[in-house]
């Protein structure tokens, strides 16, 4: 599968290369007709003519489906088509590449014009990288299976005792550490796939995750476990909003800022929301005193 | 080692001193170039935000040493285990008695298949699965089962480090022992391991560095320890420099660690070899 990926990407890029041959022929102007950018990203993107869009390695649900970006389905998929399709990219002029969360943040060059995959935006981060204007907010929850003692808690004082797990380096590990101040040391773990297993082992009682990827777990990835609650936005000592990551001070920023503002006043964002997150924010809310 | 006088020792004294010269001025060569020529390079600025920044070097360095502790307590506690397993699987190995061929068939079963899997997947097999099957708060932690995954691996190596030793024990030693009356657990006890184990420690503390590395792969089952929280304070700040952090305090303890193996190692090649050539 990940050949067959490989080598749509490949096919794809060359299809680009050879629309870019005949559009650089033309005047600038006639760019955003020809669905490769508009007068804002000319010059700006890594290749001429062609958006190239990174993402997790593998993307989870409901994120990227199927870990398929290239088809649209999932709330980043989508918003990333929207975006581009703001900036004036065709759908056939957007290029994915595949990258860990070290590989966007790291000095070197980057091989994507922007990054998503649920990096939250914060002032230490904005040193080495570049956000857009954030394009999602969510709350913290609480996830946990049935017989943990986390279930039933409705404030942040019933979670005194659990001990909690949470994937490594993420707001939920920080908003476990700083906010709820569990009297065990939480476990941290790569991704939310030792979270789970260890949920499994029963070694902790109850997992932070963001409230939409909460409900994916407990509704088709682990049976048994429930969202037992969602933090009020209030309480996060860092707030998570997702923007799109870009390499230090690129000057394609200003121009995704324009589209992420645009497609948040038409209602679009929103839409794609509904389509992909619906119904996912309705969870009982933990107060937190 | 012969003795060596006047006009030779005063010409090796001058070959010693050309060589300390010569290696002096090409480090100091090396570590010029580097100095001067790295932060010529385009994007030095940036690399040197990310990896060597000061404010976050020492806003992670506390809670990089507290992490630490937790290092130190995994290695204190499977280091003894490691050892004794290893030595029992190693002198299994070499027992000659027909009855314990089974024993023998098991422990080489158990090095081959322990050492020819990376070290990550006996962490989450033994660390996540054990305890699935259903094991109870306490004896469940990672900590533990985390640990049983490192000494089951770390003993397979060592036991053949171990096994590589007693078989470098000369057969006419036992034969000595033997006709002595010495029973064949006595030979082994008393003849053939003091002089093995003498003679594998160095590649042993070599073993001991990497495990004291090791360690920090318990982390990926749940305990936060230096590298974990290295990696937390890097994902959180966006910049790598927290792991050099880590890496400097693991040097605190690695360097001495292998000085000490290589002053052994040097100590051991002076008592059984003769003289040196330069």
């Amino acid at each position: 599968m990940r050949k067959l990926t490989i080598s749509i990407a490949i096919t794809g890029t060359l299809l680009l290369a050879a629309c870019g041959d005949s559009s650089s022929s033309s005047d600038t102007t006639a760019a955003a007709s020809t669905g490769t950018g508009n007068e804002c990203t000319n010059g700006k993107t890594l290749t001429a003519d062609t958006l190239t869009i990174g993402t997790g390695t593998p993307a989870y649900s409901p994120w990227v489906e199927n870990d398929k970006p290239e088809s649209k389905e999932g709330f980043e998929a989508a918003v990333a088509y929207a975006v581009a399709a703001e900036l004036g990219f065709d759908d056939a002029a957007v290029t994915w590449v595949r990258t860990g969360f070290d590989e966007a943040v790291q000095p070197g060059k980057k091989n994507f014009d922007f990054n998503l995959q649920q990096f939250s935006i914060n002032d230490e981060r904005k040193k080495t990288v570049s956000f857009s204007a954030s394009y999602y907010s969510t709350n913290q929850a609480v996830v946990a299976l049935a017989g943990s003692p986390a279930i039933g808690a409705t404030t942040v004082a019933d979670l005194k005792d659990v001990k909690f797990g949470a994937q490594a380096g993420t707001t939920s590990l920080d908003f476990i550490t700083n906010v709820i101040k569990p009297s065990a040391e939480p476990f941290a773990y790569d991704d939310n796939a030792g979270a789970k297993a260890a949920l499994e082992a029963k070694q902790i009682d109850a997992i932070v995750v963001d409230l939409p990827t909460a409900f994916y777990i407990a509704a088709v990835e682990l049976t048994g476990a429930s969202v037992v609650g969602q933090f009020p936005a209030s309480a996060s000592t860092t707030p998570d909003n997702f923007g799109l990551v870009f390499d230090l001070d690129n000057p394609l920023v200003s121009c995704v800022d324009i589209a992420v503002a645009a497609l948040k006043d038409n209602g679009t964002l929103a839409e794609i929301e509904k389509t992909w997150l619906a119904d996912k924010t309705n969870a009982p809310v933990i107060a937190v005193s | 080692m012969g003795t060596v006088t006047g006009r030779r020792a005063a010409y090796e004294r001058a070959r010693k001193r050309r060589s300390t010269v010569v290696a002096t001025v090409s480090s100091l060569a090396v570590v010029t170039a580097i100095v001067v020529l790295v932060p010529k390079m385009p994007r030095w600025d940036r690399v040197h935000e990310s990896f060597f920044n000061g404010e976050r070097f020492a806003d992670s360095l506390p809670r990089l040493l507290e992490a630490f502790v937790l290092d130190i307590k995994i290695f204190a506690w499977s280091l003894p285990a490691i050892v004794i397993l290893a030595l029992l699987v190693a002198i299994t190995r070499n027992s000659r008695s027909a009855a314990l061929f089974p024993l023998r068939i098991l422990t080489i079963a158990y090095t081959d298949v322990m050492r020819g899997v990376p070290i990550i997947l006996w962490i989450y097999l033994i660390g996540f699965g054990v305890p699935g099957l259903g094991i109870d708060r306490p004896w469940n932690s990672p900590l533990i089962w985390g640990s049983v995954a490192l000494v089951l691996t770390y003993a397979a190596y060592i036991a053949e480090v171990f096994r590589a030793g007693i078989e470098s024990v000369h057969e006419s030693q036992r034969a000595a022992a033997r006709s002595l009356g010495l029973s064949s657990w006595q030979t082994m006890r008393h003849v053939v391991l003091p002089q093995a184990i003498r003679r594998v420690i160095p590649p042993l503390m070599n073993d001991m560095v990497s495990l004291q590395k090791d360690v920090a792969l318990v982390s990926l089952i749940g305990p936060i320890e230096i590298l974990r929280q290295a990696g937390i304070d890097k994902s959180k700040f966006a910049n790598f420099t927290p792991y050099i952090a880590a890496a400097a305090i693991f040097l605190l303890i690695t360097i001495p660690l292998t000085r000490t193996t290589d002053f052994l190692i040097e100590r051991q090649r002076r008592r059984t070899t003769g003289t040196r050539i330069s």
